[in-house]
């Protein structure tokens, strides 16, 4: 009797949050599709964090907005459209590429391009300020015969 | 000496920019709302489920449209400042009473003053979503035509109101 009991009161905090989960739509397709929607878009209350994996409440909504959405009929693209009218494009992970965007996908091509350019002239550089060889005739034969003489040991 | 004097440029450029974005608040988005119309809606007010307010019976006024919730921290930080307001009686502002409970809502007006024209009551958050709206509090400021001209994100305090939000508003009540 008293392990039972036990065993009923290890339950009790499983009974107190059962309540909480009502995310899952009815329709498990359109769940799949919504969260592959909510990866691409940014958690605006926890940054750097996608809506599909928030559990923040700003999150819970858009996700149950997107549903609602899709249950209406509506395409990914209009979803996306519809948050980013409201929100702006930083919601987005990957913003499209226009007039405003445009700096910051193509700086890390620049800076690329800057650092391959210094260095090519520092190489350049280098090969001009270090001096072929000063050594004589006469040095070089001594070298070879020495590095020949550590071969023959 | 070149060669110190470029690592050490490009050391300085660097530290100015990651100390411009140490002050900077990543939440602060800036809302692609700002010279749009308001968003339309239909709400009921606060106090009174039977009575419906929208965006048009606004229309021709400059009016601020507050955002706050009971069971928002910097809304109670911000309450004074907008008790304050209210007192002046500059512009009408409208509080927007999101993701609440009726009574709840009704509760924190009672008890620490009604700054507020209008309470509109937007319980299940739809217009705050079409309005932007990601962190509460947040005010918008909206024109005559009823277009939004500014949104703040976070509490109102004295500073913002004097530099930011009050010259703003004398502006648009002269056009």
């Amino acid at each position: 009797m008293r392990y039972l009991a036990i065993a009923l009161l290890c339950l009790l905090p499983t009974v107190a949050f059962a309540g909480e989960a009502k995310d899952l739509a009815d329709d498990p397709v359109m769940e799949r599709r919504m969260i592959q929607l909510a990866e691409k878009v940014r958690c605006l209350v926890c940054q750097s964090e996608a809506v599909a994996s928030s559990h923040s409440d700003w999150s819970n909504d858009v996700r149950q907005i997107m549903r609602d959405k899709m249950k209406e009929g509506a395409s990914d693209q209009e979803i996306l459209d519809m948050l980013v009218e409201r929100f702006g494009k930083s919601v987005l992970f990957d913003p499209p590429v226009d007039k405003e965007t445009f700096p910051l996908w193509a700086a890390p091509f620049i800076l690329l391009l800057i650092g391959v350019a210094v260095l090519f002239f520092q190489l350049r550089k280098r090969r001009e300020t270090v001096p072929e060889s000063t050594l004589s005739p006469e040095a070089h034969r001594r070298a070879a015969a020495l590095l020949n003489e550590e071969d023959n040991k | 000496m070149m060669r110190f004097i470029l690592p050490f440029v490009v050391f300085a450029v660097l530290a100015v920019f990651l100390y411009i974005g140490l002050g900077r608040d990543p939440r602060e988005v800036p809302s692609p709302l700002i010279g749009k119309p308001a968003p339309a809606f239909s709400l009921p007010l606060l106090h009174d489920a039977k009575k419906q307010i929208s965006v048009q019976d606004m229309k021709g006024q400059v009016w601020l449209l507050n955002v706050w919730a009971s069971w928002c921290g910097a809304c109670k930080d911000e309450h004074p400042v907008l008790m304050d307001l209210a007192s002046q009686g500059i512009v009408p502002v409208l509080g927007l009473n999101y993701k609440d409970k009726r009574e709840d809502g009704e509760a924190v007006l009672r008890k620490a003053g009604d700054p507020y024209t209008l309470t509109l009551f937007d319980a299940d958050g739809k217009v705050g979503f079409d309005y932007g709206v990601y962190g509460v509090p947040e005010t918008y400021v909206i024109d005559k035509e009823g277009v939004i001209r500014d949104k703040l994100i976070g509490a109102v305090t004295p500073q913002n109101l004097r530099d930011r939000i009050l010259p703003l508003l004398e502006e648009l009540k002269k056009k």
